[in-house]
């Protein structure tokens, strides 16, 4: 026994015993199952499984407390109707939202904030974090952190174009078969489903033998492995759209196919579309970076984290979190949008009913 | 039963045509190659003589279609050809890898489908309360880190750290099979908490849209126990949806394989079929991919024939 | 039915004070029963009415200590046989559910588990309060089947839900209802879901079996004439608050509020007839002959009316009589595999993508579900200017004026409405905006499908004054899509009878109406409840019990 477990269980039964007072009975049971938990985790994991405990409790509390203050931020800047949304979102979004604008600010000012260049070498490879270089430095000696920062450009900027360009056309193509429906809805929903039946990371690895690894084929290659899957959701957004009576009125009144996807499709269906962008983005975002992880993806020397990983890998077997910290950078990202498309998906259902 | 006999017929014949396409699809890809296969293979150095000796030897001078007819009818008889790049037969260097595969995927298979399930039913009954949300948060979390990130943490602390796992899952034939779980088990439990996630997530979303319906409220309103609206009037219903989960997840165990063999060395058809990526080994890649999109396509085609075995409508006809 | 007088005398069952009960929504609770009183004796039927929205299911099952997700009792008091339900624990109330209390439901189908046979679904509830045995209790579903009338009792419980029949499955629903021989039955608008013809039916066997076995309950229902043949009293309901309760007799013929009075009003509104005119005037729309069919399922068979301008033509039938596809006939949507459609003596293509911007202008249509008939993110001034801006190019402030005026032809403030969304109408003004819609364009032919069905009664004869006053206004034609004959009678000129494809018969609405009429006429007409609380005896002793319903149609 330290000062430490025993200010551990102290704290814990503490909050525990005040949260049953106040009858707060969602956090009483939270509480309490932990210090049960702590008992078991600190007789088979001793101290250190404690500290694992009492860390992840902080990082957790730390995220929590950034996007309850962040989402507060939000309601305050935000116009009135953005921030009454945002007001009712869940910490799980607001979190989101605040990973994703860090993100983007790394990506967009990646020259201003990182200290050295992408393929800049500086230092010994594997070298060791000191002053300068915040995280060490890779296998050729470039410095981790501003290859991290280049990465927010390069990996997100790539997954993004190759998820627009899937999503434009997929999009387009959905929303014409629905409104339009006969041979070209049929046909179009054959094609897609044998393309689907490919899985899609097997599909890119034939496409890319084939086509080399350029930047320009990765892009068009997603673009064909992931458009049939916009297409097959915007057609079922857009189909439970077009059977509405609104729409056998404009079709009667003589309306174009146009002008019915324009004015009459789009305006019911922007919200699902674009929770489904937020999806296909994680989606691509996770092939690429596989992809790169496989050596097929973004070449050197552009910094990208799926390689990153990669190179460094051989440094886990030293119990070093080096390249843990790029693959945390994929994952941290695809998390956030994913709570904020949890969140969205949540709150267009809620109307719904 | 003749309409449920002929429903599955012609989702079997369906099946078939698709899997025909998509050979179509992976034959003619390669055909597509700029140049030839050939000239793809030896590069622009090549000396001409070198060229035509081994378009001679792939037998480039027929046409596309009959080459095709030629390779389907080979690969259907389990013959892929052979590797450009160690001139072995594909299929003998592929039926080991894929066994390994197919293993590893059984293993994840069997840890992860009860797990999921039972917690898929406990979050659906439990709705709402904070067992629910964490669950939430926590299968988002899985389903978005990439394979090799959850892979690296595994390596990171259940080996190195702490030496309860070896970090690499290399295996070959004379290990015993108990050998084999230990290496084997890292891999595995990194594909269980990503399809844990999945399937849980899913079997939630059924279980909570099958809980809604009008039945299990007229159950309850006879008075019916909460344990018996379960197992006689929800479960009966939830075959469909369960069957429908377990065969997608399957089906993802098995492609989704790749990243996670690349990570711990694994010997299995993923990795093979990266490496012949990388080395622009036709043959190989061609049998790969026939083979993962088969066996997506069969596990689909498990889980459509088991929703309508399971459905009652199509059980008992009018 | 019998001895209403009795029923102070008899002991009381259950007894509701006070109940209040909230639902959840936009995050917070909102009171949606504003404190209900109810007492009902053994043997006792109450009648619990009003439009939708009143709180008449949610009080239902709150009378079983019942309340769906997102609602819960926030006060009062509902004490059955001494057990007060609000505060008894979840095994307490399952104990009562089925055994003390059973609950009929709007839709059979729904409400059957499909993976269960009938009869085992029956059986669930006595066998598990150890009430009966299994084969017992299976002999006594096979009798309740029986005296329900449905054909086939020893052999029916055997089949699957979705191997019979609504109207029998309601009826089977009834019977499961009874198998613990419960003292109080909640009939949740069991007759809603079907059509006229089978509801008789369904009604006959409710009212039988509930009299047989002395049971009491509670009849919800939103149709006034339906009430009127199985309540002892009825209790009227407006946005959970009760109106007013009184006996089933003095609340037809003299109910005290005025809301109560103007529900009873609408059946008297009733227009003058008008006939088509004398010598051969060509007919506005004109269908002859036409044959449709989805896919190879044919579903209309040589149909032909003739619709003159000025008048109302109303065509009528159950679920599946083609009348709805007819409709789409003309309007293009479904090509008739043979026959033609005339629009003012000429021809129209048949495809409505064939059709010029005039001939597609003339024709307008109105649908029954407002919501789906206007899209919920434009504008109203948008949804009523684009007709007038796409057919007659008007723009800038002359296409505001004709905006405003079309409001002000359907009795909407143009100022107030002007820049809304539908989402912020009530179902009436949207279906207001509906005809504007159709106006716009200048029409001389509008169908309208089931345009009041949707609707609360009140709210429903506004918009048929309304159309009734457009009509004169611009001399149109209208197509009256209806299953509800009540309407019929107040606005048709012409009636059109419809059966499986088929035109039954057609004529005048005064000839219509007066016998002999075709046999399906007759069932249809007779089948349609009146406000005479002795209607449904008198029509069963007139027809006989198996000159009614499925069985009446079978013999046709």
């Amino acid at each position: 026994m330290n000062y430490f477990v025993i200010g551990y269980y102290t704290l814990l039964i503490g909050a525990s015993c005040l949260a049953a007072y106040y009858q707060a009975r969602t956090a009483f049971l939270l509480l309490f199952s932990l210090t049960l938990g702590s008992f078991i985790m600190g007789i088979i994991g001793g101290e250190p499984a404690l500290w694992f405990v009492t860390v992840s409790a902080g990082v957790i509390a730390l995220a929590a407390g950034t996007s309850y203050a962040f989402r507060e931020f939000l309601v305050i800047i935000l116009p009135d109707e953005m921030s009454r949304n945002v007001k009712g979102a869940p910490l799980t979004a607001s979190f989101g939202l605040f990973v994703v604008m860090t993100y983007a600010i790394a990506g967009l000012f990646a020259p201003v904030i990182a200290p050295f260049g992408e393929a800049e070498v500086i230092s010994t490879a594997f070298a060791p974090a000191d002053a300068q270089m915040l995280l060490g430095a890779d296998q050729l000696g470039r410095d981790m952190f501003s290859r991290i920062i280049y990465g927010a450009r390069n990996s997100v900027g790539l997954a993004l174009l190759a998820t627009a360009i899937a999503f434009f056309f997929g999009a387009v193509a959905g929303l014409i078969a629905a409104t339009k429906g006969g041979w070209f809805d049929q046909a179009m929903g054959r094609v897609v489903d044998v393309v689907m039946s490919i899985p899609s990371i097997i599909f890119a690895l034939l496409l890319l033998s084939i086509f080399g690894t350029s930047t320009t084929t990765l892009v068009i290659v997603i673009g064909v492995i992931y458009s049939p899957r916009v297409f097959r959701l915007s057609r079922a957004v857009a189909g439970n759209i077009v059977v509405m009576d609104y729409i056998e009125a404009a079709k009667l009144r003589g309306e174009g196919t146009w002008y019915l996807i324009r004015k009459e499709i789009l305006p019911n269906s922007t919200a699902p579309l674009i929770a489904e962008f937020g999806l296909e983005f994680s989606f691509v975002f996770l092939l690429v970076a596989g992809l790169s992880f496989l050596g097929l993806g973004i070449q050197p020397p552009t910094a990208d984290w799926g390689s990153m990983v990669r190179e460094n890998a051989t440094l886990v077997s030293f119990g070093e979190i080096t390249p843990l910290i790029p693959a945390g950078a994929i994952a941290l990202l695809t998390v956030a949008v994913n709570f904020i498309v949890d969140w969205m998906l949540y709150r267009s259902s809620g109307l719904k009913e | 039963m003749n309409d449920v006999v002929k429903i599955i017929f012609k989702r079997l014949g369906l099946g078939l045509v698709t899997l025909l396409v998509i050979s179509v699809i992976i034959f003619s890809a390669v055909e597509m190659l700029p140049g030839d296969i050939a000239q793809a293979v030896l590069g622009q150095g090549a000396t001409k003589e070198n060229v035509a000796a081994m378009r001679e030897q792939l037998g480039l001078d027929r046409p596309a279609v009959v080459r095709y007819f030629e390779w389907l009818g080979n690969a259907v008889t389990g013959d892929f050809g052979h590797s450009l790049v160690s001139q072995k037969q594909v299929s003998s260097a592929i039926s080991e890898r894929f066994a390994n595969t197919l293993f590893l995927a059984l293993y994840a298979a069997v840890i992860a489908v009860p797990v999921a399930i039972l917690l898929g039913v406990l979050t659906a009954l439990w709705r709402n309360t904070p067992f629910d949300r964490v669950a939430n948060v926590a299968t988002l979390t899985s389903i978005s880190s990439p394979e090799f990130f959850l892979g690296y943490i595994l390596i990171l602390f259940l080996s190195v750290k702490t030496g309860y796992f070896p970090s690499l899952a290399k295996i070959n034939a004379e290990m015993g099979f108990f050998e084999k779980l230990e290496r084997m088990f890292l891999p595995a439990l990194t594909m269980v908490l990503v399809v844990v996630a999945h399937m849980m997530r899913m079997t939630r979303s059924a279980i909570i849209n099958l809980l809604a319906s009008p039945y299990i409220e007229m159950a309850r309103l006879k008075g019916v126990p909460g344990w018996r609206i379960i197992t006689h009037h929800a479960l009966p219903n939830a075959w469909a949806p369960i069957i429908n989960v377990i065969a997608l997840n399957l089906a993802y165990l098995v492609t989704g394989v790749v990243l996670v063999e690349v990570v711990f060395v694994f010997p299995g058809i993923g990795q093979m079929l990266v490496d012949s990526v990388t080395k622009r080994d036709f043959p190989v890649v061609q049998a790969c991919c026939l083979i993962f999109a088969a066996t997506f396509i069969l596990l689909n085609l498990a889980a459509d024939v088991g929703a309508i075995l399971t459905n009652p409508r199509l059980r008992h006809p009018k | 039915m019998s001895d209403t007088e009795n029923s102070d005398k008899r002991e009381l069952l259950l007894e509701i004070q006070d109940l209040r009960i909230e639902g959840y929504a936009d995050d917070k609770w909102v009171e949606i029963v504003h404190g209900v009183n109810l007492e009902l004796h053994r043997g006792e039927i109450l009648g619990l009415i009003g439009e939708s929205g009143a709180g008449k299911s949610t009080i239902g099952l709150a009378a079983m200590g019942y309340t769906r997700d997102g609602c819960r009792i926030s006060g009062g008091s509902i004490d059955f046989e001494g057990m007060d339900l609000t505060t008894a624990n979840q095994d307490e109330l399952a104990s009562l559910r089925g055994a003390k209390i059973a609950y009929v439901a709007q839709s059979a189908a729904a409400s059957f588990n499909p993976a269960h046979r009938l009869i085992d679904q029956h059986t669930e509830a006595p066998v598990q309060y150890r009430i009966k045995k299994r084969l017992e209790s299976q002999e006594d579903a096979m009798e309740l089947y029986h005296r329900l009338r449905l054909p086939n009792p020893k052999e029916i419980g055997f089949r699957y839900p979705h191997q019979v029949s609504g109207g029998q499955l309601q009826r089977a629903m009834t019977a499961m209802a009874m198998a613990c021989r419960p003292d109080l039955i909640i009939f949740d608008e069991p007759t809603t879901a079907l059509d006229v013809t089978t509801q008789i039916e369904v009604l006959a066997a409710i009212r039988d079996i509930v009299d047989q076995f002395n049971t009491a309950a509670i009849y919800i229902t939103h149709d006034l004439a339906v009430v009127a043949q199985m309540a002892d009293k009825i209790k009227v309901m407006l946005r959970g608050e009760e109106v007013e309760e009184a006996e089933t007799i003095k609340m037809l013929e003299d109910p005290e509020e005025d809301y109560t009075k103007s529900l009873w009003s609408v059946r008297s509104y009733k227009r003058r007839q008008k006939y088509r005119p004398q010598g051969d005037a060509v007919p506005v729309v004109s269908v002859q002959n036409i044959d449709a069919a989805y896919g190879d399922v044919k579903v209309l068979e040589n149909v032909s009316f003739d619709i003159h301008a000025g008048m109302t033509v109303a065509v009528v039938g159950e679920s599946g009589s083609g009348k709805s596809t007819a409709a789409r006939c003309i309007t293009g949507l479904l090509p008739p595999t043979a026959g033609r459609i005339l629009f003012n003596g000429e021809a129209l293509p048949s495809s409505y993508k064939a059709r010029s911007r005039d001939q597609l202008r003339q024709a307008q249509m109105i649908y029954q579900m407002a919501d789906t008939a206007l899209n919920p993110k434009v504008r109203i001034s948008e949804i009523i200017g684009r007709p007038a801006h796409f057919y007659r190019g008007l723009r800038g402030a002359k296409l505001k004026k004709r905006v405003d005026e079309l409001l002000d032809l359907i009795e909407l403030e143009p100022r107030d409405f002007y820049n809304r969304y539908p989402t912020e109408l009530s179902g009436g003004q949207k279906q207001r905006i509906g005809i504007a819609r159709a106006l716009a364009a200048n029409p001389s032919f509008i169908i309208c499908d089931e345009v009041t069905s949707a609707l609360d009664q009140l709210v429903a004869e506004g918009i048929l004054k309304l159309l009734d006053r457009l009509q004169k206004e611009f001399n149109l034609a209208y197509m009256f899509i209806t299953h509800d004959l009540a309407t019929v009678r107040s606005i048709a000129d012409e009636v059109v009878v419809m059966k499986e494809g088929r035109i039954v018969e057609q004529g005048p609405k005064d000839e219509m109406f007066t016998p002999p009429h075709h046999p399906y006429t007759d069932l249809l007409l007779s089948s349609v409840p009146e406000m005479d609380p002795e209607w449904l005896t008198t029509v069963l002793e007139e027809r006989g019990v198996d000159n009614i319903g499925e069985a009446a149609l079978k013999k046709q």
